[in-house]
């Protein structure tokens, strides 16, 4: 049974159900009054069939897969039974191969037989999981369906289910954050087993394709995280530079100075820049500012000095400043627009001029709220990622030269993940242990200006 | 009075007031001129975009008096108020037409500078309003922007006789680095006194000082008003008939956007000339 | 101009204030100056930044075909029956081109240049003459004067003559005379690229589409809706019109707060770990990257659907509920019907988020190179912003004119979702 057929047998059943229940309620209630509407009973018996069933498929499609895989070993010679996972690995995607008829060439007997036997146990699986959960919500809907009578309070039923589903709903935030910190904290810990922690923290070589190919040692490979941290805040640090005080003069002139259809017209024309795909602007980076920079620079003469790459620091470090722009400016409008005008008439009424009032006033009584909105994008320029994939160049260089090529803790998590990998190597590994630091230090940062943005805007409710 | 009775009040039907001895012309009975006039205002219009607030009011205001501004709530007292230091250009809705002269200088001017003008004529606001410094940074702000003080010293003795002046010093000269919004309301109100004086205005205009304190802090101010009034030229607008009683020189009754009667303030509460005047300070409305 | 308490003093305050004036209004300018050159800069980085792409990707929009006289010569087609499909699949049509090529070019005599020769023509155009001889079986055997599709170097070429500025490339004297020899006969003309918008992605930059990667991303973004808009609505009416002011609900807030926050890269890692490796779901296909990018615009939905349902004024409530309604029929039926517009900007604006998102994509692996449109959510498929880093990686000229194109897509589509979302939330503002 195929999951398409499945799912409007289900729809189908979930129907009927909504309508037996109605009509079991009005049935039994005769001259009685029902407790509930008709239709309270049905969406009852409706909900306790279609839940079990929906259930039941999550479970079955989550755990057939690993089942069918556990049962296919049984027909892999002994020898094969044994052997590390890695190698296992290598085989089953060859198998599955071939049970898909993507295998090209001749393949082994007992590979064919474990496709074959692959093949035939998902046709079961389907067809037991199909009936299963059709079963399922017989039962859930004729246990229901049984139940009622009038005085079965049916309305409060389905509102407290209504209400635990909603509960769920917001609950699969905190999943979505444990999910996060399990999966790169569980690879992490693996990463951890063979290379040292205070390795990857402290060591200043970056070197993980040392061993891609299996006749050279593991030992070549290298797992100093400190060139990517340096780099990433290079070009944070850069994009941070251009994006601080123009996006928060922009602000300000746009909140103080600029009358208000100026205002009307170039505060979306800003957001459109927030809009842009980051692809976008690693395109824009990698073809058009990171050669003008290299041409600028090598036509002033500092290639003699310093070295000078097409793919640099600066270029990303720009353009993602540029990104950044309105989301400061946009931040600090914000609690700027917070601060109270009767601060400003009070400078102002002294004789202040608006830009003395701006300076003397505003800013340092909105600076919590523009502190937090920073950091805000300092998170934001650290997790930045296509920026760097495509400007920012792979060589894990430790400078602090903008000019030349410099690697992030972004780029890496991307290169050591994109295409084939191997889910046991250190290198595939290494990702995750980045990906772990990234969290860190993002979730540290965010929850940080949330805090002082959340403080700050209390002060003035 | 109650809200409820403060909206009757600008209701045209409750007084009527075209049948008023006055129609159309909003002649200001009583004594609205000074032979020694620091401020003169001389028909002057405020709009809100197209809605007009204030009429053709003229009005002096002489050296080291005391005027009052009375009358019901959006009777354009306030409004008025604003026009005499310019912060109705912080509203850009708002038009002010007429003459209004600080001496021999046109405020209305829109040649002139707002700034040195603002230094002139202070402003105190209805809500205390301190920045978020310290004391010392409050009562410095102005000093510091205007340049008056070329020494650190020079600075510590102006906020030190200005927070005297306003009659602060004592509570606060052992915390002058604590924040001053930590203060209670009619110590922030104070200070807000204390920062305007610092610059050494020649007149501070007062927008409701008291409306958000409590009875004793509102004794204070007043007692401070009074002293204040030996080297400033005040005019204050209040909710309060009261304290117009016991604060000013002269008082001033201005009635949806008109300003009615100007007189000694005695005169004004025991025997005006309107009968608006009358029928306000009497309770009838407002 | 003097009052008691600076008349000892040598200067009067507002003598003092004067004096200051000019240092602080030259202050004041530059400021606000600044102010100016932020904004200035700002927009011109804009300008800049939509003028180069334009400026790049118009080409991609012209494809370059050159006339020839193609004879579908029997012989050569290896074929006696047009009409036959199974015939004319094998076909030689290569063949076909090369003949028309050495008629057009007769000069052309050593192997090198023959070959360079035979690449004017794009693989591309033999599928073409198949479609044509389909269409019309009569043709067997004549000779028909045709536009073919150029290749990618002589597009480019073609294309810069013709802007005044010729981008040499790969291309040789030899070839360029042949272009000259073209275009003296008026035997080299641009037309609309139909191509690039009804194909996948192919090897060959004259070839290749987006359509593939638009119907990708469509397909990802309908799971992405599907998923995120009631999830993210349910969660956001649990915590406005439930929720008491318990830890848990203090979590849920912090957490939601925070995941707005983290990077999407973050999102890929969570996708590959948990979707790929633990759920064993295949690599590359739209509904694992919607599953990912639903996580990733959860928190975006949550947060501008709650500030829809706070916008209904709680009489409308407290009406439902002094009629007699229960929680649940005063939500369904008052609060979230008001609540709708609102909560939709925020689904559009969130599912523009997801439509220009690359990096968790590259994560669970829909970077393949695929030619096929996909044709339902567990095809393996790509998507716009990723095929854009693809085309972005190729070194020839002609596929940074298509990236520039399939940008110029890509912003297209957000700028309408975000009109529209600017759209509603105008017609939302005049509710109350």
């Amino acid at each position: 049974m195929s999951i398409s057929v499945l799912l409007v047998g289900m729809g189908l059943m979930m129907v009927a159900a909504f309508f037996l229940g109605r009509g079991r309620s009005l049935a039994v209630a005769g001259e009685q009054r029902l407790n509930s509407l008709p239709s309270f009973y049905g969406i009852l018996t409706a909900l306790w069939s279609i839940l079990p069933g929906i259930a039941l498929l999550g479970l079955w499609s989550i755990f057939d897969s690993n089942l069918i895989e556990y049962a296919a070993l049984k027909h892999l010679p002994e020898a094969l039974q044994g052997a590390p996972e890695s190698e296992l690995g290598l085989v089953m995607n060859q198998i599955y191969n071939i049970a898909n008829d993507k295998y090209v060439g001749e393949a082994p007997v007992y590979m064919i037989e474990a496709a074959n036997a692959i093949i035939s146990m998902q046709k079961q699986s389907a067809w037991l999981q199909g009936v299963i959960v059709l079963a399922a919500m017989f039962i859930g809907a004729a246990v229901v369906w049984f139940a009622i009578n009038p005085q079965m309070k049916a309305r409060n039923r389905v509102e407290s289910l209504f209400r635990v589903g909603l509960l769920a709903c917001a609950c699969i935030a905190i999943l979505t954050t444990l999910g996060i910190l399990l999966s790169v904290l569980f690879e992490s810990l693996r990463f951890f087993q063979s290379v040292p922690i205070t390795e990857f923290l402290f060591g200043t070589t970056w070197s993980p394709q040392g061993a891609l190919r299996a006749d050279q040692a593991a030992s070549e490979s290298s797992f100093g995280a400190v060139p990517l941290f340096a780099g990433t805040l290079l070009i944070a640090g850069i994009a941070m530079i251009i994006a601080v005080p123009t996006g928060l003069m922009a602000a300000i002139y746009l909140s103080e100075y600029a009358p208000q259809r100026f205002r009307s017209i170039v505060k979306p024309l800003l957001e459109v820049l927030a809009g842009v795909p980051t692809v976008v602007y690693g395109f824009f980076a990698a073809l058009t500012v990171a050669p003008l920079i290299r041409d600028i620079a090598v036509s002033i003469g500092l290639n003699e000095y310093v070295n000078v790459t097409s793919e640099s620091a600066l270029a990303a470090g720009l353009v993602m400043g540029v990104m950044i722009i309105p989301f400061v400016s946009s931040l600090s409008d914000d609690v700027i627009n917070a601060v109270p005008q009767s601060l400003r008439d009070g400078s102002f009424g002294l004789g202040a001029t608006p830009s003395e009032t701006i300076k003397q006033v505003v800013i340092p009584a909105a600076l919590p709220g523009i502190v937090g909105g920073i950091l805000l994008a300092v998170s934001r320029a650290i997790g930045e990622t296509m920026i760097v994939v495509m400007a920012a160049g792979l060589a894990a260089n430790l400078t602090a030269n903008p000019l030349d090529s410099v690697t992030t803790v972004t780029v890496q998590i991307v290169t050591l993940l994109v295409g084939d990998q191997e889910f046991d190597s250190p290198k595939t590994l290494a990702a995750f242990a980045l990906g772990l630091m990234l969290f860190i230090t993002t979730l540290a940062l965010n929850y940080v200006a949330l805090h002082v943005v959340k403080k700050y805007r209390e002060q003035y409710d | 009075m109650t809200e409820a009775a403060l909206k009757e009040a600008k209701q045209p039907s409750e007084i009527n007031l075209e049948s008023g001895p006055d129609a159309g012309e909003h002649q200001t009975v009583g004594a609205p001129f000074h032979d020694n006039a620091k401020i003169t205002v001389r028909n002057v219009d405020v709009f809100y975009a197209d809605k007009q607030a204030v009429f053709d009011v003229s009005l002096d205001i002489g050296k080291n008096e005391v005027i009052a501004m009375i009358g019901p709530s959006g009777c354009g007292k306030s409004t008025f108020l604003r026009c005499l230091n310019r912060m109705n250009d912080t509203i850009d809705i708002c038009r002010v037409t007429g003459s209004i002269k600080l001496e021999e200088k046109e405020i209305l001017d829109t040649k002139i500078d707002v700034v040195p003008l603002r230094a002139e004529v202070g402003m105190v606001f209805q809500k205390p309003n301190p920045f978020p410094k310290s004391i010392y940074d409050n009562v410095a702000y102005g000093p510091r922007i205007h340049g008056l003080a070329s020494r650190r010293s020079e600075l510590d003795e102006i906020v030190e006789t200005s927070l005297q002046k306003a009659g602060l010093w004592n509570e606060v000269k052992d915390r002058l680095h604590a924040p001053g919004t930590g203060l209670s309301g009619g110590q922030q109100q104070r200070l807000c006194i204390a920062r305007t004086i610092a610059v050494s205005p020649e007149v501070i205009l007062m927008d409701e000082p008291c409306s958000a304190l409590d009875p004793i802090a509102t004794a204070k101010i007043e007692e401070l008003i009074a002293e204040l009034s030996e080297n400033f030229t005040i005019a204050i607008v209040t909710h309060s008939m009261q304290q117009a009683a016991r604060v000013s020189n002269r008082t001033a009754y201005f009635h949806m956007g008109k300003l009615i009667e100007v007189n000694e303030t005695e005169q004004v509460f025991t025997n005006p000339d309107h009968k608006l005047t009358e029928a306000y300070i009497t309770g009838r409305f407002g | 101009m003097t009052n008691p308490d600076s008349q000892n003093q040598a200067l009067t305050t507002a003598q003092k204030v004067e004096l200051s004036l000019k240092k602080r209004y030259r202050a004041e300018a530059r400021f606000k100056a600044f102010g100016l050159a932020s904004i200035c800069f700002g927009l011109l980085a804009l300008v800049v930044l939509f003028s180069n792409i334009i400026g790049n990707g118009i080409g991609a929009f012209q494809q370059t075909d050159i006339q020839l006289e193609v004879t579908f010569d029997k012989d050569t087609l290896e074929i006696d029956d047009a009409s036959d499909a199974q015939q004319l699949a094998i076909a030689n049509f290569d063949g076909v081109i090369k003949n028309a090529l050495k008629a057009r070019f007769p000069d052309v005599k050593s192997r090198r240049d023959k070959r360079l020769l035979y690449g004017m023509i794009s693989i591309g155009a033999s599928f073409d003459l198949r479609d044509y001889l389909k269409a019309h079986p009569e043709k067997l055997g004549s000779t028909e004067t045709l536009w073919l599709l150029a290749d990618d170097d002589y597009d480019t070429y073609y294309k810069t003559l013709k802007a005044g500025e010729p981008f040499v490339g790969r291309m040789n004297e030899k070839q360029q005379a042949w272009v000259q020899s073209l275009l003296d006969n008026e035997q080299m003309k641009s037309s609309f690229n139909t191509r690039f918008f009804t194909s996948g992605d192919s090897a060959e930059p004259e070839l290749a589409g987006i359509l593939g990667a638009l119907v990708g991303s469509l397909l990802t973004l309908l799971v992405t809706l599907l998923l995120s808009f009631p999830i993210g609505v349910a969660a956001a009416i649990y915590l406005e019109e439930y929720a008491k002011k318990t830890k848990l609900t203090d979590f849920i807030e912090v957490n939601i707060n925070n995941l707005a926050a983290v990077p999407s890269v973050i999102f890929g890692l969570l996708g590959l770990a948990i979707f790929l490796n633990f759920f064993n779901m295949p690599r590359s296909i739209p509904l694992v990257g919607g599953l990912v990018l639903t996580l990733m615009t959860l928190p975006t939905i949550i947060i501008s659907s709650r500030a829809a349902i706070k916008a209904v004024p709680p009489s409308i409530r407290e009406a439902a509920l002094g009629m007699g309604a229960s929680k649940m029929q005063m939500i369904l039926h008052h609060v979230l019907p008001l609540a709708m517009p609102g909560m939709l900007t925020g689904a559009i604006i969130g599912m523009a988020q997801a439509l220009g998102e690359t990096a968790p994509l590259l994560m669970i692996g829909m970077v393949a190179f695929i030619v096929d449109i996909p044709g339902g959510v567990t095809d393996p498929a790509t998507v716009l912003p990723v095929q854009i880093f693809l085309w972005a990686d190729s070194p020839e000229r002609a596929f940074t004119e298509r990236t520039s194109a399939a940008i110029m897509v890509l912003l297209a589509f957000l700028i309408t979702m975000n009109a529209l979302a600017i759209w509603l939330r105008k017609r939302l503002e005049r509710r109350w």
